[in-house]
């Protein structure tokens, strides 16, 4: 299985390459991406250069361009697709039907590969996009379990991508407008979820409170670590009682299921995390890489040391296991 | 444009879970008294609570056929099981009204169907509007988090297509395999004993400090805030929008749709419009934030009259 790692600046695209991804992936500076966050992403001269050290080293390249094109400026994601061709991507992460039909009537050549952001979680929504607009690969959205993952690939004609490390939507992607509701900046159309923009912590008492534009996300007494407020992970009321209402403040960890995702027929195994630094990438992919090319009962040594490095350092293995439902 | 076809009223599918009796009664009344042209039918919501409905399904239909109600079954908004694209697949090969697609199964099947899309599918710019168009979309419902300037650019570019806004009810703005509604009762989505039915207007979330913030409604997330366009009737008609959306809350319906119709047909003040309606429906503040490009949650005032009087 491949392993598609995440670069959010050129530093972490060399380090990734150099532990071994075998492919990177990454976007341009601006809204054409959903991680579209101030001192991120790649310049048109970074990509190509990045490109370039990747094909040297053996290691593929995939654009994302996957947000939804805003009406009346879709010149800029076409414009990120050609110049994305340009630099010689190996393939084009997209999410817009739109943009979808434009990069295959355009550019009929280049590997088109389904974003998260599509929401294509059963067979025909994903031989949909494949007979449409001839889709390679469609990275599946983390609401299905590795039962439902199997059964899927049995009838599809592409290949399957799925995150197995980092950050964790509670929510289909795709389909969440809450950071919006609370911002009016999204992912779909702004490719930002909960921004920083929008983010204010403040003393009360003793408690410290985190808040996304009017509404308090979390409060945290003293003495307990205060977390990033993303809405879904934040605690609130419910009936009588309190607490984490959607998700707790875990990041994604299943590759303890390897095995299961390979006879599954996963091909390529996502690693969330374009927003990290370049150690935690170099770190991550490294042991990661190692794990895969382990067997099986040797990876459990080595992944223990990926856990001290999750986000609030717990971790769950999400829909892919059904009691998580 | 050279349709004068008088602008519609859709109304949109029962999102919660009700005691089938009431749905029943519900739609009848819909069908008796309600000044809509179209009525959205079908649970979207959560597979698991499609058996309430259907004893009664039969019935309704036909009573809102004969009131001459355009009937439409909308499907699942999240298909991951087998079972639940089987049924979407029976449905568009059996079915002789129209379906509303609710995620890419129902596109895919659909195609060279005339179909309506839902406000759950990602429509944001024109291209995409034409694609779905040239597969037999006829109707489109836009996404809430749509702002006006975008809306306006999509109606503009494809006259081809009828297009309608979601523009009463609390915000559909999120799904999710796991149903935090169910959890917050002790119980996993596997086990629910259909909990979410003990609130048939959304269970509310509210923040630490006590805040109005979502609505839970089984696996989907709701604002708590309920949409409404009164105030920008006249905008979306010239900006070429055909049908506003009423999406059902536990509170008269007909007189939602009333209101909306009397503002439509000029016959009412926006304003005088806005005052009854928080009256109709108490239970949530009104918000338009994400038509005026803000925070959905917000509610913007309407200016222009306010500078006029």
């Amino acid at each position: 299985m491949e392993l598609i790692c995440p670069a959010g600046t050129p530093a972490a695209f060399h380090e990734a390459v150099d532990a071994g991804a075998d492919a990177v992936y990454c976007g341009f500076r601006d809204e054409t991406n959903a991680r579209n966050f101030p001192g991120l992403n790649f310049s048109r001269e970074e990509l190509k250069e990045a490109i370039a050290y990747a094909k040297k080293k053996g290691c593929e390249t995939f654009v994302a361009l996957n947000t939804f094109m805003r009406a009346g400026a879709e010149e800029i994601w076409y414009q990120g697709a050609a110049d994305a061709v340009a630099c010689g991507a190996d393939a084009l992460i997209l999410a817009d039907f739109g943009l979808m039909a434009h990069v295959a009537e355009k550019y009929p050549d280049q590997r088109l590969h389904v974003s998260v952001q599509a929401s294509a979680s059963n067979p025909d929504a994903i031989n949909f996009l494949v007979d449409t607009f001839n889709a390679k690969r469609v990275v599946l959205p983390r609401t299905l379990t590795i039962a439902d993952i199997a059964r899927i690939g049995k009838s599809i004609r592409c290949e399957m991508e799925v995150f197995v490390f980092g950050g964790l939507c509670v929510m289909a992607e795709g389909r969440c407008s809450l950071s919006s509701y609370a911002t009016g900046k999204s992912p779909n159309m702004n490719g930002v979820c909960s921004p920083a923009s929008h983010v204010r912590y403040r003393k009360d008492g003793r408690d410290l409170v985190s808040e996304l534009g009017a509404f308090t996300i979390n409060r945290f007494p003293e003495g307990e670590a205060a977390g990033y407020p993303t809405l879904c992970k934040g605690r609130f009321d419910i009936a009588d009682s309190n607490g984490y209402a959607f998700e707790d403040p875990v990041s994604l960890d299943v590759m303890g299921e390897l095995e299961a995702l390979k006879a599954a027929g996963v091909s390529a195994l996502k690693i969330e995390g374009r927003q990290r630094g370049k150690a935690y990438v170099a770190e991550v992919v490294k042991v990661m890489k190692a794990a895969v090319n382990s067997p099986p009962d040797r990876r459990g040594a080595l992944l223990s040391r990926l856990r001290s490095m999750s986000e609030g350092q717990k971790t769950t293995s999400g829909a892919y296991e059904k009691r998580w439902r | 444009m050279t349709q004068t076809k008088r602008p519609g009223l859709t109304l949109g599918p029962v999102y919660y879970l009700w005691d089938a009796a009431k749905w029943r009664d519900f739609h009848f009344r819909i069908a008796d008294e309600a000044p809509v042209e179209r009525v959205l039918i079908g649970e979207t919501v959560c597979s698991k609570r499609q058996h309430f409905i259907e004893p009664h399904l039969a019935e309704v239909v036909e009573r809102l056929d004969s009131a001459g109600k355009e009937v439409v079954f909308s499907t699942l908004s999240l298909v991951t099981l087998a079972r639940e694209s089987k049924q979407i697949r029976e449905m568009a090969e059996t079915s002789d009204h129209m379906l509303e697609a609710n995620d890419l199964s129902a596109l895919a099947v659909l195609k060279d169907k005339p179909h309506t899309i839902s406000p759950l599918i990602n429509v944001y710019n024109a291209p995409t509007a034409r694609l779905l168009a040239s597969r037999g979309a006829k109707t489109i419902c836009l996404p809430p988090e749509l702002p006006f300037s975008s809306l306006r650019e999509i109606v503009q570019n494809c006259p081809e297509i009828d297009f309608e806004v979601f523009a009463f009810g609390r915000m559909p703005l999120a799904i999710s395999a796991r149903c935090a509604h169910a959890r917050s009762k002790g119980r996993i989505k596997d086990n629910c004993q259909f909990v979410c039915g003990e609130e048939p207007d959304g269970l509310p979330v509210k923040t630490l400090d006590r805040q109005s913030f979502l609505t839970l409604n089984g696996v989907q997330t709701v604002s708590h805030a309920c949409q409404s366009l009164l105030g920008e009737i006249d905008d979306l008609l010239a900006a070429g929008i055909r049908s506003f959306r009423l999406s059902p809350q536990d509170c008269d319906m007909v007189e939602v749709a009333r209101l909306y119709r009397a503002v439509i047909d000029g016959g009412m003040a926006a304003d005088e419009a806005i005052a009854r309606l928080q009256q109709v429906y108490p239970a949530a503040p009104l918000a338009n934030g994400f038509h005026h490009a803000q925070e959905g949650a917000a509610w913007v005032a309407r200016a222009r009259n306010l500078q006029a009087s």
